[in-house]
């Protein structure tokens, strides 16, 4: 989604990326960011917190009306009120993404003799 | 704080992420605001592949699960005022259970409608936009760039939009 805010950004709007993952933004080049260290698929907060999404997209409004610079990356306070390994369980689907499932033994055998040359 | 990106993201994910090649991209480009956000109105974009179910077609993730390493990179129209109930989601990389029970966590046009009701913002548009986040592996944008982002940013402008809220997945 970078890329998106940069091609609408050019096209001549005025936009604010909201991310888990500013690490892409940073790295691509987006015009303004509002990191969230919120699981994936909620990324203004939790289902019925209205409290959490307004906080969220309050600090995502005044961005736009504080950022002088493209580049501009804010980190949000909020926190997720899951414990972090139930939290990385319940984003995930019920079966893995066509990719993951093609590619994981690939990354597991990666992974493994990672490990193996640092012992 | 600084948020870690990598945080809710199990370890074989997160190679697989880190192997991903970002291409970095200057300059950055920017389009300063227009005014005060109460004269802004606003368009939302999300790549959750959210779509009208009663009146629109899935995201086509049977291709995906033929051709794992592509992504569908068409978008689609989400009204701000769709119900809930036609509001559908075709996304095979996360739990799309919590968006459907309240849309608002990634699609916040009852957040926006707020704003705008008590003077923040100036209006939300009446047509938003949802893409389906993953676009291959490795991943590939130029159809967002080169075809639909241009679209998508054409119709915002045709409808008076000068802010847009991306809400990546």
């Amino acid at each position: 989604m970078p890329v998106l805010a940069r091609t609408l950004e050019a096209a001549g709007l005025s936009t604010i990326l909201i991310t888990m993952m500013p690490v892409w933004a940073e790295a691509i080049g987006v015009p303004r960011t509002l990191a969230v260290e919120i699981p994936f698929g909620h990324t203004l907060g939790a289902p019925g917190d209205t409290a959490q999404q307004l906080r969220v997209l309050s600090q995502a409004l005044g961005i736009l009306e504080q950022a002088t610079e493209p580049g501009y990356i804010e980190h949000s306070l909020e926190t997720w009120h899951e414990p972090l390994d139930a939290a990385i369980k319940s984003w995930q689907p019920a079966e893995p993404s066509p990719i993951i499932a093609e590619l994981s033994p690939k990354f597991r055998e990666m992974l493994r003799s990672r490990r193996r040359n640092r012992s | 704080m600084v948020v870690d990106s990598f945080k809710y993201l199990p370890r074989l994910i997160a190679a697989f992420y880190q192997m991903a090649e970002v291409e970095p991209r200057r300059p950055i480009p920017w389009t300063p605001m227009s005014g005060p956000l109460d004269q802004c109105t606003f368009g939302l974009v999300t790549s959750a592949g959210l779509y009208a179910a009663n009146t629109d077609s899935p995201f086509d993730v049977e291709r995906e699960r033929l051709e794992p390493t592509w992504g569908d990179p068409s978008f689609r129209r989400i009204t701000k005022d769709i119900s809930t109930e036609d509001l559908a989601i075709s996304h095979l990389h996360f739990n799309t259970a919590d968006i459907q029970r309240d849309p608002n966590i990634v699609f916040p046009r009852e957040r926006m409608e707020e704003l705008v009701e008590n003077g923040r913002i100036g209006g939300l548009a009446e047509e938003n936009f949802s893409f389906m986040g993953y676009q291959g592996y490795p991943p590939d944008t130029k159809a967002w760039e080169q075809e639909y982002g241009p679209q998508v940013a054409q119709a915002l402008k045709s409808a008076g939009v000068q802010c847009v809220i991306l809400t990546p997945v």
